[in-house]
């Protein structure tokens, strides 16, 4: 009975949706006004396609083992295309192409720490997590430890995580949808969140696997078939086509402009083969082994991803699933090489740089690029199909992660904690299941609309952080150390999360007034020179000069006006969010320091605090994560 | 939460079989992890510290660090596919044959 009322409901959700998308007001976007009926029509076509997957899966979700875990009844290989649809986020589609097309080696190998991950997630906590957990993270740890207070410390520690990675998501999917088709911010974030309520809410968590499914293959035929156009003229030859990437001109001038005095002595093939050599966008090693850490345990902490291994009946499957996903994820990273150094070579990084600063444009103008042009209807055929993806990219990743938000408020506080344990009818976890999918969806939008215009780049890094120093610690301690117990995972959790944010808090990442003055200055100073040169060069004979100082001075007219808001924004302030004049932690990335005290810290917390507990469990934990007795039954319930 | 009570966890654990499975996968786990992470953070501090070598030329304009973060993925796959096969096999067998046994005893709700 329930469901039929939720398909009506799910209808009206859908005509609502319409003017949203429909009616906003438009801005200057990548898509031309003439082209942007086709947007909308490849956006409707893709928005239908998972809106009658939701329809159909609101049919089966009757239990709160349906709406978190999809019953369990996903395969290994639907999961391990659902894991990449969770995982690969805007940040890594648009993000590391634009890296590579913006500054080519470093680019790509920060790619490498994103499929790394999984091994961690395979060899330690895939199956184990699949044999004793249910819906959520704090099944895992209540297991042996005190239920109460793992579902009250791993709620939080939860939503803390989602919320700084769903933050991240909504601002960037907000801009994204603005710069792509110049609809309002406001009206972007609107859309994803109502969007992705709407499969959440009707299909929980099989709704959420099959947008992530269609999401991932999408993007991974989309970035195929971009390959293939830029590879396909080089007879799929690599050395031949970084060849004509070092030679072109475009990449040339880039290296030199990032390079900058020392670039004076260096001939055109030299600064061509320096954008193939690390160390254009990677200057503070030990920063950069410090996020490579966070990435690779931070990942198996990210309760998201973590709460996919619940969606499969066995251990096996949940192998499989990590299989499938390494496959998918890197082989797509291997793709993203094409896509970030065709980006340079065809389009241009300035010309890339000139839509969106952070290079985000790189594979959407590309795609445009490779259908024909601006003015063609291939070319922006292809922006839009790409455009499309990347706002299910967006809308997947956020439907994952309200999922995982919303079920540590139901499962693990009201059901765990508030009703202690008692046995609360299924229709009513489910209920409570829907409730918090609303606040949490709510709570997204608002952070959405309330963040516009900040810069929210390093919240995803942050949310890894967090993962690696307080989830990673305890799950992996609770599955394989005999002496871990309540008051190491307490600790452990509070220590992890309070040394990642406040190192955060206190590092470069957060804005420094006399910092933001100082280098606004040196842009300012820099102005003259270079408006003298670029003028030089557009009084050429030659086209092509004319051109690149075209774009130049357009990207220059732009890093002049950002810095002026720049200045504008910290207007008579002299400290930093905390109070502070400069930062006195000096990394970026908080990892490196804030993993090794969340290891710390339940180690300490277990050996001083005693759980009689955790430790009779510890014979049955350790039984069943290895060998699955039961596994079955613990789904059952 | 607790599981069945006729299931004596003790008795599993104990069980030569258990032990036997506890021992290989620790190594190897253990083993595999570190090669894997070692590996991995040899790419960042490579390209930062060796940049003389990442800059070598090996094929055409491909250079080494190229080539080595080309090979940070195929490692990563091989890893993975090390794993299942030797935890599909071995890892299984005696799994299932260990959960077979201590179910048997018990009654299903």
């Amino acid at each position: 009975m329930n469901f039929l009322q939720n398909r009506k409901a799910l209808g009206w959700g859908m005509v609502a949706l319409l003017p949203v998308v429909s009616t906003g007001a438009y801005a200057q976007g990548a898509v031309t006004p003439e082209y942007r009926w086709l947007t909308f029509l490849v956006f409707a076509v893709i928005i239908a396609l998972t809106m009658y997957v939701t329809y159909v899966a609101a049919k089966r979700v009757k239990s709160a083992s349906d709406f978190y875990t999809a019953g369990g009844g996903v395969t290994g290989l639907q999961n391990g295309w659902a894991i990449a649809g969770d995982y690969l986020s805007a940040a890594s589609f648009l993000g590391i192409a634009g890296l590579i097309s913006q500054y080519g080696y470093d680019g790509f190998m920060y790619s490498v720490g994103w499929l790394v991950a999984y091994i961690t997630v395979l060899l330690v906590i895939a199956e184990p997590c699949r044999n004793i957990g249910r819906y959520t993270l704090s099944d895992i740890l209540a297991y042996r430890n005190n239920p109460r207070a793992m579902r009250i410390v791993g709620a939080i520690s939860v939503i803390t995580v989602s919320t700084f990675y769903l933050t991240a998501q909504m601002v960037g999917g907000g801009v994204l949808v603005k710069t792509l088709i110049g609809i309002d911010y406001e009206i972007s974030v609107i859309a994803v969140g109502v969007l992705m309520l709407a499969y959440v809410l009707f299909g929980g968590m099989v709704a959420t696997t099959w947008v992530q499914i269609i999401k991932a293959i999408l993007l991974v035929a989309a970035s195929i078939i971009l390959v293939i156009l830029v590879w396909l003229p080089y007879g799929f030859s690599l050395p031949a086509f970084l060849q004509d990437v070092v030679n072109d001109p475009k990449v040339q001038a880039k290296v030199a402009s990032l390079l900058g005095d020392p670039a004076k002595n260096m001939s055109a093939a030299e600064l061509g083969q320096r954008f193939l050599e690390p160390g254009l966008y990677f200057k503070a090693p030990i920063d950069q082994i410090s996020l490579g850490m966070a990435l690779v345990f931070g990942t198996a902490g990210l309760p998201h991803i973590l709460m996919r291994f619940f969606t499969v009946p066995t251990a096996q499957q949940a192998r499989k699933s990590v299989l499938w996903a390494m496959a998918i994820i890197g082989g797509f990273y291997v793709l993203t090489l094409f896509l970030g150094f065709g980006a340079a070579k065809l389009v241009g990084p300035a010309a890339i740089a000139s839509i969106d600063a952070g290079g985000n444009m790189a594979a959407p103008l590309l795609a445009q690029y490779l259908g024909g042009g601006a003015n063609s209807f291939m070319g922006n055929f292809m922006l839009a199909f790409v455009s499309a993806v990347a706002f299910a990219t967006i809308v997947a990743v956020v439907a994952g992660l309200v999922l995982a938000a919303a079920s540590a408020i139901a499962h693990d506080l009201y059901v765990g904690v508030y009703h202690g344990g008692d046995t609360v009818p299924p229709q009513q976890q489910v209920r409570a299941a829907r409730i918090a999918t609303v606040i949490v969806g709510a709570m997204a939008i608002t952070i959405g609309i309330a963040a516009k215009g900040q810069n929210v780049a390093h919240l995803v890094a942050l949310a890894f952080a967090v993962a690696a120093s307080a989830n990673f610690p305890c799950v992996l301690l609770t599955l394989y150390w005999k002496r871990c117990n309540t008051g190491g995972i307490v600790l452990g959790m509070i220590v992890g999360t309070v040394a990642a944010v406040g190192l955060t808090l206190v590092s470069p990442n957060v804005t420094y007034p006399k910092a933001v003055r100082e280098a606004s200055a040196k842009v300012f100073a820099g102005e003259a020179a270079k408006r003298e040169d670029i003028v030089t060069r557009l009084a050429s004979a030659d086209p092509e000069v004319v051109k690149g100082a075209q774009v130049e001075q357009g990207a220059l007219d732009k890093a002049v006006q950002k810095a002026k808001d720049d200045v504008a924004k910290v207007e008579g302030k002299e400290r930093s969010l905390v109070g502070l004049e400069a930062p006195l932690f000096t990394l970026k990335n908080p990892g490196i320091i804030s993993i090794p005290l969340g290891f710390l810290a339940v180690l300490l917390g277990s050996l001083l605090f005693r759980d009689r507990r955790s430790e009779e469990l510890w014979p049955e934990v350790y039984a069943r994560q290895n060998t699955g007795i039961l596994a079955s039954k613990a789904t059952a319930h | 939460m607790a599981g069945p009570p006729n299931i004596d966890w003790n008795a599993v654990i104990a069980d030569p079989r258990f032990q036997t499975l506890h021992r290989k996968k620790q190594g190897f786990l253990t083993g595999l992890m570190v090669f894997s992470v070692v590996f991995y953070f040899l790419l960042p501090i490579g390209a930062a510290y060796f940049q003389e070598l990442f800059k070598m030329r090996v094929w055409g304009v491909i250079n080494f660090g190229l080539v080595f973060a080309l090979t940070e993925f195929v490692v990563a796959w091989l890893v993975a596919f090390y794993y299942s096969q030797r935890a599909g096999g071995e890892f299984d067998r005696l799994a299932r044959e260990i959960a077979a046994d201590y179910e048997k005893g018990t009654v299903t709700p």
